[in-house]
């Protein structure tokens, strides 16, 4: 059953899920997956969507998250508490916001 | 479809034709020529691994690897944004291999969401791969290289000559005059 609504997230499990913790990426990226792995080994519970297979309508959805967050179009997009937007792999912003 | 090898030979023959080197790590090696790999399967075209496509030929041409923007980013930072492409100094491990920012213009990235079709990209027909697409905003120009003459069409002249290595500076437009006042 798929809700035509909702964006299609992939929920990875962490012991550590005090922020709320989105990820745009795209499959192929290489710094999207660094990204990945740096929250799985800091045990950090995270969503992540994979842009480049999402269809028209999520495209846009996520564009629009992310402008109106005044982020940038670059990937990863890391959105913490539907607040803090950081762009790219960005270990020590992501330390900072995080607190690890 | 295709291999895995033939997409690292390409990559190799196209960093030795250019002085470059391709990252040093196996694992991020391996990672960005599948990226390419999968690209140019599901699209018909291998585009940027860590870059958003359009799956629309003529708007992701400058995110075709190598990209539009992989020598100036080779040039500023020592390798390009995925760090495909590195520098000697890179290579060599003397130069460390952080994210850099991007330098394709925010007017070209848009039209990856805008443009993009309908539905699921996971398993393209081979449709994908037609140039056909309604030109819409797209202004195709001819360019060429005052230094060596390569010719090309497209939006903007790139960074640099492939044949030639000119800077952008180097290239002219082409206007056709018809000559129909006769
Ligand atoms: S950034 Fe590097 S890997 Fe990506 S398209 Fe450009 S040259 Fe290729």
């Amino acid at each position: 059953m798929r809700d035509k609504k909702k964006m299609q997230t992939i929920k990875v499990p962490g012991k550590n899920n005090k922020h709320k913790v989105l990820m745009y990426a795209i499959s192929t990226c290489v710094w999207c997956k660094r990204a990945k792995k740096f929250l799985t080994e800091n045990n950090i519970e995270y969503e992540y969507v994979d842009v480049d297979v999402c269809n028209r309508e999520d495209r846009d959805k996520i564009r629009e998250a992310i402008l109106s967050r005044g982020g940038r179009l670059s990937y990863p997009t890391v959105i913490v508490d539907d607040r803090s937007l950081i762009t790219g792999f960005n270990e020590g912003q992501l330390r900072e916001v995080l607190e690890i | 479809m295709i291999t895995l090898e033939k997409v690292r030979r390409r990559a190799e023959s196209d960093a030795k034709s250019h002085g470059y080197f391709l990252n040093p790590d196996a694992e991020s090696l391996k990672n960005l020529l599948e990226g390419l790999q999968k690209n140019e399967e599901r699209y018909g075209y291998p585009s940027c691994p860590c870059r958003l496509a359009s799956r629309k030929f003529e708007f992701d041409r400058d995110i075709i690897c190598p990209c539009d923007y992989r020598d100036p980013d080779v040039q500023e930072y020592g390798y390009c944004y995925c760090a495909l492409y590195v520098r000697k100094d890179v290579f060599e491990g003397k130069t460390s291999v952080l994210p850099i920012p991007e330098r394709r213009p925010f007017q070209k990235q848009i039209r990856s969401y805008a443009a993009s079709g309908e539905g699921v990209a996971e398993k393209p027909s081979e449709a994908t791969t037609v140039v056909t697409e309604k030109p819409s905003k797209i202004i195709l120009k001819m360019w060429y290289c005052k230094q060596c003459g390569y010719v090309c069409f497209r939006e903007e002249p790139p960074y640099v000559c492939p044949i030639c290595k000119a800077k952008r500076e180097m290239f002219a437009e082409i206007t056709i005059h018809s000559d129909n006042h006769k």
